[in-house]
C-alpha cells in the first residue's frame, strides 16, 4: 500500500486517507461563467507523471493535504497541509 | 501492396533460416530442423527440396520438417474455421496458419486506429465491412487485447439507468448475439443472467428505476425477491440475519459473460482478412496538424500520413488528447480482478452486489472471476495490491460463506478511463479528424460492437450516428451529462 507523510500523524497508509483530486485554482464566483465553472469540475489534466493533488485524512488528523504524487511510480515527493504555501 | 518480404527475412532471420528468394513474401515460419540448438544456426535451404501446398488464401512451402507459410494475396481470404478445417487439421497435424497477417507499415492510410482493444479492432472492422473502407490501420504500443479487453471480467449486459445509455448496450448485447457467427470466431457469449443485490432500500429504489427505464426501451429487466433470488443462486446467504440482509435484486435474463480474447481476436482476424492492418509494438508519441485538422501520427516505428485518428486507447486516452490540444474529463483509475482455482460447477448467474462492493461469475473451466470498483486514487499503474484483495475477500465472504475454502489464483489490474458521468465520450473533438471512442472506464467490453459500428460510420460519413450523440465531449461543456453511476460504478 502506498502511504502519505501526513504533517501532522507521520507516515500513514493510504488507506486512511481520501483522494480529493488534482488540485487547481477555483475561478471567481462573481466573474465566472457556466463552461468556466464546468471546465474547472470536470476537465482533467490526468497526466502520467507528477501530480499536485488533494488527499484528506479522514481516519486521522481529519486535515485536508496537498500531496506531490508521480501517477506512473505512486511515489510521494512532499505533502503540506492545504491553504499553506509550498 | 508490398508482400511483407521485409517481415518474413526479420522472422528468418529470427529463426535462422536462409530465406530463398523466390519466397521473399512469407510471413510464417514454423519449426526447427531435428536436432539444430536454439541459437545461431543458418539452414541452407535449397529450393529443389522445398515442396509447395496451396489452399484457398494461403500456402505452405514444406523443407524437410520445417514449414513456411505465406498468404497468397494482399487482402488475404480468411481461412474458414469449420468443423471439416478442425478434422482436416487434427488428421494431417498442419499448422494453424497465423490468425492475422504481420505487414510492414504504408506511409500513408485513410484512418488510423490507436489502441487494439476491442474499440478499436470493431471500429476497424466495420470500417471494412460496413464501408469498404480498408486502407485502415490499427496500432497498439503493446500487442492486441494487452490493454484492458485483455483484462475485463467480460460481463455484458444492457440493464442501464439512462435511456440512452439502455439504448446504445442493447444494440451491443444484440450484435453479440450473432457475433460468433458473423465473425467465425466462437466468442463464448453465455447469457446466464445478470443479477445486482439491493442490500438497503435506496438501492432497491435504483432497481425499480432502472427496470422501469430497462422495460421501456424493451429490455428484459424486472425486480425479484430473495426466494427467486435463491432459486437462481442457492449459494448465497439470503437468511435475514446478515449484516447486508439481501431485501431484492435487479434481474437481467440476457446479461451474461462472453470470452474477452476470443473477441478480440476474432475482430483482429476479421478486421485482417478484409484488409485492415493491425501493426503491434507500434506506439503514437504525437500527432501532427495543420491548423485545426489532423495530417499523420508520428510513430516509433515512423510517420504515417493520415487524415483521420480515432483515440481507442482507454487508460492512456487523456494522454493522446494531449498531443493534440484537446481537453477531458478523462481520469485514469486502476481497476483490479481476481481469480480462483477452478471447482466444481455451481454459479450459472452473474451476481453484483453495490452495497459490498463485489461481483462474482463462474467462467466454463470452474474458476471464480471476482472483481470490484476502482482503486481509489488515480494512477497508471498496474501494479496489485494485497487491501484490494482483503476487501474484496471479506465481501465475497459475507455473500457467499461457502465458498471460505475456495484459493485464489490471481489478481490484475487495467487502467480504465473514468468520466465524471460513468459514461462514455465517443465522436469529434475541436481538432478535425482527431475523433474519441474513450471514457470507456470499467464498462467498455460490453459496448465494443456497438461502439465499432458507430464509430465506423461516424468516420465513414463524416456525421455522428443518433444512437451515440447524447456521449459527445461538449456535453460536459454544455452541462448535459448522462449520469450512469447507479448502474455502472460496481456492476461493470
Ligand atoms: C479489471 C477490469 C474488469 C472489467 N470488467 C468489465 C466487464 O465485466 N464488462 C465490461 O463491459 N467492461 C469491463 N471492463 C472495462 C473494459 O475492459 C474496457 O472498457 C474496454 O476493454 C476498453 O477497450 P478499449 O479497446 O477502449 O481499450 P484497451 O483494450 O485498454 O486498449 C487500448 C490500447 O491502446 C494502446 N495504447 C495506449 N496508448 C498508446 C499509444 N500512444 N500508441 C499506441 N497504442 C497505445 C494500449 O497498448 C492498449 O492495448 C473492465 C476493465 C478492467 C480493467
Ligand atoms: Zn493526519
Amino acid at each position: 500500500m502506498i502511504q502519505i507523510p501526513c504533517p501532522y500523524c507521520g507516515l500513514r497508509n493510504a488507506n486512511e486517507f481520501a483522494s480529493t483530486g488534482e488540485v487547481k485554482p477555483r475561478p471567481d464566483v462573481a466573474t465566472a461563467t457556466p463552461a468556466v465553472w464546468r471546465a474547472y469540475l470536470y476537465d482533467h489534466r490526468n497526466p502520467e507523471g507528477l501530480v499536485t493533488e488533494g488527499w484528506y485524512h479522514r481516519a486521522g488528523c481529519r486535515k485536508f493535504l496537498v500531496v506531490e504524487r508521480h501517477t506512473q511510480t505512486n511515489e510521494i515527493r512532499s505533502a503540506r497541509p492545504a491553504g499553506v504555501a509550498s | 501492396m508490398a508482400e511483407p518480404a521485409a517481415t518474413f527475412l526479420a522472422e528468418a532471420v529470427h529463426h535462422q533460416w536462409t530465406a530463398f528468394p523466390e519466397l521473399s513474401n512469407l510471413c510464417y515460419v514454423h519449426g526447427r530442423p531435428a536436432g539444430s540448438p536454439a541459437a545461431t544456426v543458418t539452414v541452407p535451404v535449397r529450393p529443389e527440396r522445398a515442396e509447395l501446398r496451396v489452399w484457398e488464401g494461403i500456402e505452405m512451402v514444406k523443407v524437410g520438417r520445417a514449414q513456411v507459410w505465406r498468404r497468397t494475396s494482399g487482402a488475404a481470404a480468411p481461412h474458414r474455421y469449420s468443423a471439416a478445417s478442425l478434422v482436416r487439421h487434427g488428421l494431417t497435424h498442419e499448422p494453424w496458419p497465423r490468425v492475422w497477417r504481420q505487414v510492414p507499415l504504408r506511409p500513408a492510410y485513410d484512418a488510423v486506429i490507436v489502441g487494439a482493444g476491442i474499440h478499436g479492432l470493431a471500429t476497424a472492422y466495420h470500417l471494412a465491412k460496413d464501408h469498404g473502407i480498408t486502407k485502415v490501420a490499427v496500432v497498439d504500443r503493446g500487442y492486441v487485447g494487452g490493454g484492458n479487453s485483455g483484462r475485463n471480467t467480460a460481463i455484458v449486459r444492457s440493464n442501464y439507468l439512462t435511456p440512452e445509455g439502455v439504448r446504445f448496450y442493447d444494440r451491443s448485447v444484440k450484435l453479440y448475439e450473432a457475433l460468433s457467427a458473423e465473425l467465425n470466431f466462437n466468442v463464448m457469449f453465455e447469457q446466464r443472467g445478470h443479477l445486482t443485490l439491493a442490500h438497503n432500500d435506496s438501492s432497491l429504489r435504483t432497481m425499480v428505476w432502472r427496470a422501469e427505464v430497462n422495460k421501456l426501451v424493451g429490455v428484459d429487466s424486472s425486480v425479484i425477491g430473495p426466494e427467486e433470488i435463491k432459486r437462481l443462486v442457492p449459494y448465497l446467504d439470503t437468511s435475514t440475519e446478515t449484516r447486508y440482509p439481501i431485501l431484492g435484486a435487479l434481474y437481467h435474463p440476457p446479461g451474461g459473460t462472453i470470452r474477452h480474447d476470443a473477441v478480440n481476436w476474432g475482430y483482429a482476424r476479421a478486421a485482417d482478412a478484409l484488409g485492415v492492418e493491425i501493426h503491434q509494438g507500434v506506439e503514437v508519441l504525437a500527432i501532427s496538424t495543420t491548423g485545426d485538422r489532423v495530417r499523420g501520427v508520428v510513430t516509433s516505428a515512423g510517420e504515417i500520413a493520415t487524415p483521420i485518428v480515432v483515440n481507442c486507447t482507454a487508460g492512456h486516452a487523456s494522454l493522446l488528447c494531449d498531443m493534440v490540444g484537446v481537453s477531458t474529463p478523462v481520469v485514469t483509475h486502476p481497476l483490479q480482478a481476481a481469480v480462483t482455482e477452478p471447482v466444481k460447477a455451481f454459479l450459472s448467474a452473474v451476481v453484483v452486489s453495490g452495497s459490498l462492493h463485489v461481483y462474482v461469475s463462474q467462467t466454463d473451466r470452474g474458476e471464480l472471476v471476482f472483481g470490484a470498483s476502482t482503486d481509489p486514487y488515480a494512477s497508471y499503474s498496474t501494479r496489485g495490491s494485497l487491501e484490494f484483495t482483503e476487501e474484496l475477500a471479506s465481501h465475497v465472504l459475507a455473500l457467499m460463506p461457502g465458498i471460505s475454502k475456495i484459493r485464489l489464483l490471481r489478481q490484475w489490474a487495467g487502467l480504465c478511463d473514468m468520466t465524471p458521468d460513468f459514461s462514455p465520450i465517443m465522436g469529434i473533438t475541436p481538432v478535425e479528424g482527431f475523433l474519441l471512442d474513450v471514457g470507456w472506464g470499467t464498462y467498455g467490453f460490453k459496448a465494443g460492437p456497438a461502439s465499432g459500428e458507430a464509430m465506423a460510420t461516424l468516420v465513414a460519413t463524416g456525421k455522428t450516428p443518433e444512437l451515440i450523440a447524447a456521449f459527445d465531449l461538449a456535453r460536459f461543456a454544455e452541462g448535459r451529462l448522462v449520469g450512469e453511476k447507479g448502474a455502472a460504478s460496481v456492476g461493470h
